[in-house]
């Protein structure tokens, strides 16, 4: 099982260098969108009610109701 | 470098032991009989005696405590306070900012400068864009030269930075007895004690001073204050200013929330800085996982082997 397993990869990844380059730039994109999500979630989840955007709805709303009541 | 030191060390050790020989045998041989001399008694008292005396000078010099200023004048040590913002996974509390930039320019800002900071750091990260541009048109900037040559005056930018209350140093000194109130931009980074130093002295202003205490004219005690005579009086009280989120205004709240802001004003990448930093600790962490794993992946077969001896058979 292992080993039809490794020869798919073998094939399909590292046999040819053009795939397996693609392969590399590839997770590596993957990876830093997936890294940068959640480790950016853990941060807002550690501060949670500190940062501007926790809070920003306060004030932008009560811009848009002044300017609904001029 | 471990290396290089011993080397060192030991010819000056050598030269030590030819002198220190050279002058016992010529110092005794001028002075006393040559019997003393070759006394291993003798040598050891004086050795000793001169070991005791080098102790002892040291000890006198160094062992005590030096100070070059009186207590009064090295200011009471702010109290340590578990501050929030200073923890490694913290941002600022940008509610405290906002409170914070309120009591600035309500109570501080009529003293004190923050030239160092534009009103548009302030988008985004305390107040909305439309906020910040009303409050930087409340304040009149020259204009560049027109054709005539005359300087205009226009209403601030985004790109303006904060006006000083006063037009340069001397007229900040004569509005103030003499005593120049600092710039705040960096302030919290410029003081010993930092947060703790501005807020202890924010609220460490007794009501009157202790008995036996000379201060000169116009001046104030603080114990915080290095000298303890502050030009500065007290300047918050509960209610001084009143709060838009409705944060009860007492003393230590508008101490504390103006500490904040002038820690955001001096450090403000503190939050994008934390935040790089714990990502970078954790992808460094995997890597060295990673680096750790693959030293015993190539040096097991090094780690593993065995050597083993076998005497040449002798023909005979």
């Amino acid at each position: 099982m292992a080993g039809a397993f490794a020869t798919t990869l073998y094939r399909s990844l590292f046999q040819r260098n053009a795939a397996y380059l693609t392969g590399i730039f590839a997770s590596a994109f993957a990876f830093e969108l997936a890294f940068d999500t959640a480790s950016n979630r853990v941060w807002d989840s550690f501060n949670r009610g500190r940062q501007w955007k926790d809070i920003k709805h306060r004030y932008i709303n009560q811009a848009e109701a002044d300017e609904d009541d001029e | 470098m471990l290396g290089r030191t011993v080397l060192r060390s030991v010819p000056f050790r050598g030269v030590a032991r030819q002198t220190l020989s050279k002058t016992s045998t010529r110092a005794s041989s001028s002075a006393a009989g040559p019997e003393s001399a070759s006394s291993p008694f003798n040598l050891t008292l004086t050795a000793s005696a001169a070991t005791a005396v080098a102790i002892g000078s040291a000890a006198y010099l160094y062992g005590q405590e030096a100070h070059a200023m009186t207590p009064a004048e090295e200011g009471l040590h702010a109290t340590a306070y578990p501050w929030e913002h200073a923890k490694w996974n913290k941002t600022f509390d940008h509610a405290a900012l906002r409170r914070g930039f309120q009591v600035y320019r309500e109570v501080c800002a009529s003293c004190h400068s923050l030239t160092r900071v534009p009103w548009r750091s302030f988008v985004g990260v305390l107040h909305t864009v439309d906020e910040m541009k009303a409050m930087a048109e409340e304040y009149e900037y020259d204009t560049e030269p027109n054709d005539q040559g005359e300087i205009e005056k226009r209403p601030g930018k985004l790109s303006d930075y904060i006006p000083a209350p006063y037009p340069n140093e001397e007229a900040a000194r004569a509005a103030n007895g003499g005593a120049l109130p600092p710039d705040l931009s960096l302030i919290v980074k410029g003081r010993h004690g930092g947060c703790n130093y501005i807020f202890s002295l924010l609220t460490g202003y007794p009501d009157e001073p202790p008995a036996g205490v000379v201060l000169g004219e116009g001046m104030n005690f603080n114990p915080y204050f290095p000298g303890t005579g502050i030009a500065m009086a007290r300047v918050l009280f509960d209610g001084v200013v009143e709060y838009e989120d409705g944060t009860p205004a007492t003393t230590s709240q508008m101490a504390k929330d103006v500490v904040e802001f002038l820690n955001w004003a001096a450090e403000p990448e503190m939050d994008d800085r934390k935040k790089m930093g714990v990502k970078a600790i954790t992808l460094l962490t995997g890597l060295f996982a990673l680096s750790v794993w693959v030293k015993r992946y190539k040096w097991s077969p090094i780690k593993t082997r065995k050597i083993v001896y076998s005497p040449p058979v002798s023909r005979r």
